[in-house]
C-alpha cells in the first residue's frame, strides 16, 4: 500500500521490541464479541492511483459543472473566477498540511494569515473586530443568534422572511433550544416591516441583505428600532462581493455581521467546504464564538501572533464555552484572504461593479420577455423573476438546453413561479443572450 | 551574526499585506465599469474599504514567505496526539478539484448533480460498512458539529418517546467539545470518574445513570489512548437506563477495519474525515464530521436526506418531502455538507481498500506502542499498555528536574519536531500525548525515539540548558500570550501619521 | 475594625460593618498565573451564598468566583478592566473584585479565619 511505509520486517521487529506476539496482542482490550475479522467488511481491496482516478472521474462526469455552459445559479453560493494564484498558494504543504496553530513559534505563517484575514473582514463589513472564521454563513448566523441571546439575556430572535431558508432552519435548530425564534413570512421583492415585532423580549433581529431574493435592504431603520428596544441587529450577507459596491452593514448600525465568504477564493464544491465570516462591535468581543488571533511580541521583542482569548472556547470552558466549535475554516479563510489580497481596494470594487452591471444587463434582457416580471426593484448581482409557469419546470427545460438558469424559489420552499437568477463576472454577453433566447423558447 | 537585512538566509521576516500594499497596484486586471444608481436603493458604498493594493508577484511572495514559517506534516513527523496528523495524499486534492465536483453548484437541478449524489451514497456505504451502523448523516461540518448533530438526534428520539431527559454523562477525560456540545444542545453535563487504569469507572457511571439521563458520551479508544475494555457492558448499562450511547469517533483511526462500533452497542458516532480519512487539516479546518446512527436513531437524522428512486438519486430538502417514517429534527447547515471533503475521503478509502484501512489502523497502533515501549524507560507512562494509536506520558519523571512538560515540548521544536499534545487529557498531570500515525517509516520513528530519549537522558542528568526558554531556533521565541489577552490587538491599524512623523 | 474570612474556593471577604469586599487569595492567583480578565457582576445584583459572582481568567484557564455569603452587589472594581494585573500584584488589596451589602452576617461564621485558611492551603 503506497501510503504505508512499514514493511513486514519492520512490523516484526517493532512487535519484538514491544514484546507482543502479534497484532492481536495489541488489540487484546477489544472485547471478544466485538472483534471483527477482515471478512466482516464487504469492501473492495486497495487500488492504485490510476484506478481511483478513473472511478472518481466517472462520478464527476455525471455532474454539470458551472463552467460547462451559461450559468446563473446563486441563492447562497456563487460562481466567481478564482485567480490561479489562489489555488497554487493554498496547496503549499505548509498551509495545507499543518494543524491549528497551537504552537505559535512554528505557526507564524498561519497566524499572520489569520490576523490579516480578521483585518480584511472587519474592513469589508465595517465592523470593529472579526474572528478567524466559522464553518459557513449559515452556522455563523446560528452562532450570532445565540451570541445575541447571551449578550442581551433575552430569549427571542426575529428572523426576516428574506433570510435564506436554509439559514432560517439552521438557526432554528440551535436557537430554539435556548430561546424562541419568530420567522416573518417571506415577501419576495419587498422588505417586510419587522419593527412592530421587536419588543423587550427580543434579543435580535436577523436580516439578510441582499436578501434571498436579491433585494437590497436598508438596515439603518431596523438597527435604530432594535437598539431603541435594547435588541441587536444581526446582518447576514451571503454574497460577500456585494460589499464592494453596497454600504456595509457596520455603517448601517449592525451589531453583528455574518457572511458566507465562499465567493472569494473558494469553489462551489456542491455546498462545502465554505467559510463563515463573523464580525462584531468591540464591546461584544468576549461573547464572541470561534478562534481569534492576536498580535503580541516574543521573548526577543519581535512582533508575532498567537491564538488568544481562548478562555471563551470549549477546550478550556467545556460546558460553559461560548460555542462548541473547535475549528475554523482555515484553508478556505486562507483562500479568501489571498483572493482579496490580489483584488485589493481597486480590484474588489471593480469586481463588484462588474457583477452589478452584468446583473442589470441580464435583468433588462429577461424582464423584457413577455410574461416575465422582475420583482426585485433593487439588487446587487442577483434578482428574482416572476414567471408565467413553474420555475422548477423552466429550470429543467433550460438545463436540457445546456443552460443552468437560476434556482427555482420552490427549491427553498418559496412560491412555485419565482426564479432566483444570479450573474457574475464569469458571465459573457453571449451567455446572457443565450439565456434570454432559451427562456423565451421554454416559456 | 546579525545581517543587514534582518533576514537570515532562507528565514525571511515578512510584513503584513497592509504594510506592503500601496494604492495604484492591483493583482487582477478588470475593466473599469461604471454603474448607475437605479437598482441600488440609495445604498451605494460611500468611502473606501481600506484594502491594500498589491501586484500578483507581491502576493505570491508574501504567502510563500509566510508558509515557510509553518511546520507541516509534509515536512516532518507531527506527533500531535488526538489530532492524527497523517499523510495527506495529493491524489485526493487533485480529484476534489475536478470541475464536476469543485465547480458544482449546490442548488443545481438534481438531474445535473447525479454524480455528486452517487458519490455521497458511496461514501455513506463505506462509512456504514466500516462502522457496522445502518445509517449515516453526512452534513456536519466538523467533529464538534457532528457531536452536536448526534446529540440533537438523540434529543429528537427522546422527545418522540414523550420523555424529558436533561442530563448527559461525560467522562472527565473527554475532549472539551463533548461537554460544550451537550450544553449547546441544552443539556446539563455530569462528569464520570476514571479508574486508575485510565478507563470509565463503572461504579461512577452506575451511580449517575437515571431516568433523566439522555446519553452517555464516550470517546473510544479514549483520550488516554486506551480501548475501553468494558464498552459492551457500558452500552448495556446505558441502554438499560433508557439512555443512548454516543461515541466520540475522533479516535476511530485506531480501530477502523478491526472493530465495528455498531457491534459495541453505539447509537451515534461522528467520524472526523480529516483524521481517519486524511482530508488535510489546512491550518485549522475545514473539517467534516459525518455521523453514523443506529436503527433507533436513524429516523431522526437531519435534512437533507438522500433517497434512491427508480433510476436516480434525490435529495430530500424539506420536512414535508420526508419519506414515510422519517422524522428529521431539522437542518445542521445550509446545503448538503462538505462535499469537497467527501471526495478526498472517498479517494483515500478507495486507495486503501478495506484491507488497507485495516492495515493503516494496525500500523498506527503498532507505531504508538513502539514509541511507548522505546521511551518508557526514561519517561513515565501513567497507564500500562498496550495503547491504541497514541502513547501517553505524564510528568512524574520530570519532578525536581526544573524542566516542565512545556519546556520539554518546546525543546522538541529546536530538534525539528512539532511538539506532542501537551496537558491533555486533563486527568493526567503534565500530559504528553504522542500520536505517530501510520505514516512514519521505522527509520523515522527510530530517529524520533532517539532524539526524545536523548533529551530525556539530558533532563535526568541535569543538563537542562536547551530546555530553558526553548525554542531557541524557531522563527519566533516564546510569545507573550498574557499581553495578547490583556490588551487584545485583533487587527492591523494604520499608524497614526502624526506620531509616525515625530 | 475589619475582619477577613476565607472560603475553600480561595475567595476572601473583608467585612466592615454590613459591607463585604471580595476578591481571590494570593494562593488562587499563583495557581491561575497571570490574570488577563475579570468579569465582575453588575451593581445591584442580588447574590445568594455560593452563587457564581465573577469570572477570573488567565491565558489558559477561567475560574468562577462564588459569593462567600449572600447579599447585594454595591460596587465593582472597575480598575480591573484596564489593569487585570492588579489581581496578581495585590490580590487582597487593589485587586479586589466587588463589594456587597451582606444580607445575613451569620453566614460569615461558616467561613475560615486567616489562620485556618493558611492551614487549609498547606494541606492541599
Amino acid at each position: 500500500m503506497r501510503y504505508l511505509p512499514l514493511t513486514a520486517d519492520d512490523r516484526a521487529a517493532m512487535l519484538a521490541k514491544i514484546g507482543a506476539a502479534d497484532m492481536d496482542a495489541l488489540f487484546r482490550d477489544v472485547p471478544q464479541e466485538a472483534v471483527a475479522a477482515p471478512e466482516a467488511f464487504d469492501l473492495p481491496a486497495a487500488k492504485g492511483e490510476i484506478e481511483v482516478e478513473r472511478i472518481l472521474t466517472r462520478f464527476a462526469a455525471k455532474n454539470v459543472a458551472a463552467g460547462d455552459g451559461p450559468f446563473f445559479c446563486g441563492a447562497g453560493a456563487y460562481k466567481h473566477h478564482v485567480p490561479a494564484t489562489v489555488d497554487h498558494l493554498i496547496q503549499r504543504a505548509e498551509f495545507l498540511t499543518s494543524y491549528t496553530p497551537y504552537q505559535p513559534e512554528i505557526s507564524q505563517g498561519t497566524l499572520q494569515v489569520l490576523f490579516e484575514f480578521q483585518t480584511q473582514v472587519a474592513a469589508l463589513t465595517g465592523m470593529e473586530v472579526a474572528n478567524a472564521s466559522l464553518y459557513d454563513g449559515s452556522t455563523a448566523t446560528a452562532e450570532a443568534v445565540l451570541m445575541a441571546m447571551r449578550v442581551t439575556k433575552r430569549p427571542k430572535a426575529i428572523l426576516s422572511g428574506g433570510l435564506h431558508k436554509h439559514y432560517v432552519e439552521t438557526v432554528e435548530t440551535v436557537a430554539n433550544l435556548h430561546g424562541v425564534t419568530k420567522r416573518a413570512m417571506a415577501s419576495p421583492g419587498r422588505a417586510e416591516d419587522l419593527i412592530p415585532l421587536i419588543d423587550t423580549d427580543t434579543a435580535c433581529v436577523v436580516v439578510q441583505s441582499p436578501d434571498v431574493f436579491g433585494l437590497l435592504r436598508d438596515l439603518k431603520p431596523l438597527a435604530d428600532a432594535a437598539h431603541a428596544k435594547g435588541a441587536l441587529l444581526i446582518a447576514v450577507v451571503t454574497e460577500v462581493v456585494s460589499l464592494g459596491l453596497i454600504t456595509p452593514p457596520g455603517a448601517q448600525g449592525a451589531d453583528i455581521v455574518v457572511a458566507e465568504g465562499q465567493s472569494l477564493g473558494n469553489g462551489l464544491n456542491f455546498g462545502g467546504p465554505y467559510v463563515g465570516l463573523f464580525a462584531v462591535r468591540e464591546k461584544f468581543l468576549r461573547q464572541m464564538p470561534g478562534r481569534l488571533c492576536g498580535q503580541t511580541t516574543d521573548a526577543d521583542g519581535r512582533r508575532g501572533f498567537v491564538l488568544t482569548l481562548s478562555t471563551r472556547e470549549q477546550h478550556i470552558r467545556r460546558d460553559k464555552a461560548t460555542s462548541n466549535i473547535c475549528t475554523n475554516s482555515g484553508l478556505c479563510a486562507l483562500a479568501f484572504s489571498i483572493h482579496l489580497s490580489l483584488l485589493g481596494e481597486e480590484g474588489f470594487t471593480k469586481l463588484a461593479a462588474i457583477n452589478h452591471a452584468k446583473a442589470v444587463a441580464l435583468a433588462d434582457k429577461l424582464s423584457a420577455i413577455p410574461g416575465v416580471a422582475l420583482i426585485t426593484p433593487s439588487f446587487f448581482n442577483e434578482f428574482t423573476l416572476k414567471l408565467p409557469r413553474s420555475a422548477a419546470a423552466v429550470v429543467e427545460a433550460l438545463a436540457a438546453k445546456g443552460i443552468l438558469g437560476g434556482v427555482p424559489a420552490s427549491r427553498l420552499g418559496y412560491a412555485d413561479d419565482l426564479l432566483i437568477v444570479a450573474a457574475t463576472e464569469t458571465n459573457t454577453d453571449e451567455d446572457i443572450a443565450a439565456f434570454a433566447t432559451a427562456l423565451e423558447e421554454v416559456l | 551574526m546579525t545581517t543587514i537585512s534582518g533576514d537570515r538566509c532562507l528565514d525571511h521576516e515578512e510584513p503584513l499585506i497592509f504594510e506592503i500594499g500601496r494604492d495604484g497596484k492591483c493583482g487582477v486586471d478588470f475593466p473599469q465599469v461604471t454603474v448607475g444608481d437605479t437598482h441600488l436603493a440609495g445604498l451605494r458604498r460611500k468611502g473606501k474599504i481600506g484594502l491594500p493594493g498589491l501586484s500578483e508577484p507581491e502576493v505570491v511572495r508574501h504567502y510563500v514567505r509566510l508558509s515557510r514559517m509553518n511546520y507541516a506534516i509534509d515536512a516532518g513527523l507531527y506527533p500531535l496526539g488526538s489530532c492524527t496528523m497523517k499523510h495527506n495524499p495529493r491524489l485526493n486534492e487533485k480529484l476534489a478539484r475536478l470541475p464536476g465536483f469543485a465547480d458544482l453548484h449546490p442548488l443545481s437541478p438534481m438531474s445535473a448533480a447525479q454524480g455528486a449524489l452517487a458519490l455521497m451514497r458511496e461514501l455513506a456505504h463505506w462509512l456504514t460498512t466500516l462502522t457496522g451502523m445502518p445509517a449515516v448523516t453526512l452534513t456536519p461540518k466538523a467533529g464538534a458539529h457532528g457531536e452536536l448533530c448526534g446529540i440533537l438526534t438523540i434529543r429528537a428520539a427522546i422527545e418522540a418517546r414523550g420523555e424529558k431527559r436533561t442530563r448527559v454523562l461525560i467522562p472527565e477525560s473527554a475532549h472539551g467539545t463533548n461537554p460544550a456540545s451537550a450544553a449547546f444542545a441544552g443539556f446539563t453535563v455530569d462528569e464520570i470518574k476514571a479508574t486508575p487504569e485510565g478507563r470509565v469507572d463503572l461504579d461512577s457511571l452506575k451511580s449517575k445513570l437515571g431516568p433523566d439521563v439522555a446519553a452517555f458520551m464516550l470517546t473510544n479508544p479514549n483520550t488516554c489512548g486506551l480501548f475501553e475494555r468494558d464498552i459492551c457492558e457500558i452500552a448495556r448499562l446505558v441502554h438499560a437506563a433508557g439512555a443512548y450511547f454516543y461515541c466520540d469517533g475522533a479516535n476511530f483511526n485506531a480501530i477502523a477495519g478491526r472493530v465495528k462500533p455498531g457491534d459495541l452497542g453505539v447509537d451515534a458516532m461522528h467520524i472526523n474525515l480529516h483524521k481517519t480519512f486524511s482530508t488535510p487539516h489546512g491550518g485549522g479546518g475545514p473539517g467534516a464530521g459525518p455521523v453514523v446512527l443506529s436503527a433507533r436513531l436513524a429516523p431522526f437524522a437531519p435534512l437533507p436526506l438522500l433517497v434512491l428512486e427508480k433510476d436516480s438519486i434525490r435529495l430530500i430538502e424539506t420536512k414535508t418531502d420526508a419519506p414515510e417514517g422519517a422524522k428529521p429534527f431539522g437542518r445542521m447547515a445550509a446545503f448538503h455538507g462538505q462535499t469537497g471533503m467527501f471526495v478526498r475521503a472517498l479517494s483515500y478509502m478507495l486507495s486503501h481498500g478495506g484491507d488497507g484501512i485495516r492495515q493503516a489502523s494496525e500500523d498506527a497502533v503498532l507505531s504508538a506502542n513502539y514509541v511507548l515501549a522505546s521511551l518508557k524507560d526514561v519517561m513515565s507512562a501513567p497507564f500500562a499498555g498496550p495503547c491504541m494509536h497514541e502513547a501517553l506520558f505524564d510528568d512524574t519523571w520530570l519532578h525536581n528536574t526544573g524542566v516542565t512538560t512545556l519546556d520539554f515540548a518546546k525543546a522538541m521544536i529546536d530538534e525539528g519536531y512539532h511538539p506532542m499534545t501537551m496537558y491533555f487529557p486533563l486527568v493526567v498531570h503534565g500530559a504528553m500525548l504522542i500520536e505517530p500515525t501510520e505514516s512514519e517509516s521505522k527509520e523515522s520513528l527510530d530517529r524520533f525515539i532517539h532524539v526524545l530519549h536523548t533529551m530525556a537522558e539530558e533532563v535526568k542528568a541535569g543538563k537542562t540548558a536547551r530546555f530553558d526558554g526553548a525554542p531557541h531556533l524557531a522563527p519566533r521565541r516564546r510569545l507573550d500570550e498574557t499581553a495578547a489577552s490583556r490588551k487584545p490587538v485583533l487587527k492591523w491599524k494604520a499608524p497614526d501619521l502624526k506620531q509616525a512623523a515625530e | 475594625m475589619s475582619e477577613t474570612r476565607y472560603t475553600d474556593q480561595h475567595e476572601w471577604i473583608r467585612v466592615e460593618g454590613d459591607e463585604g469586599t471580595i476578591g481571590i487569595t494570593s494562593h488562587a492567583t499563583e495557581q491561575l498565573g497571570d490574570v488577563v480578565f475579570v468579569e465582575t457582576p453588575s451593581v445591584g445584583k442580588v447574590l445568594g451564598k455560593g452563587d457564581e459572582a465573577a469570572v477570573v481568567e488567565s491565558v489558559k484557564a477561567a475560574s468562577e468566583v462564588y459569593a462567600p455569603v449572600g447579599g447585594t452587589v454595591t460596587a465593582v472594581n472597575e480598575a480591573l478592566e484596564d489593569e487585570p494585573a492588579k489581581v496578581n500584584a495585590d490580590p487582597e488589596g487593589d485587586g479586589w473584585f466587588f463589594k456587597i451589602k451582606i444580607a445575613d452576617k451569620a453566614e460569615l461564621e461558616a467561613l475560615m479565619t486567616g489562620d485556618k485558611y493558611q492551614d487549609f492551603v498547606k494541606g492541599l
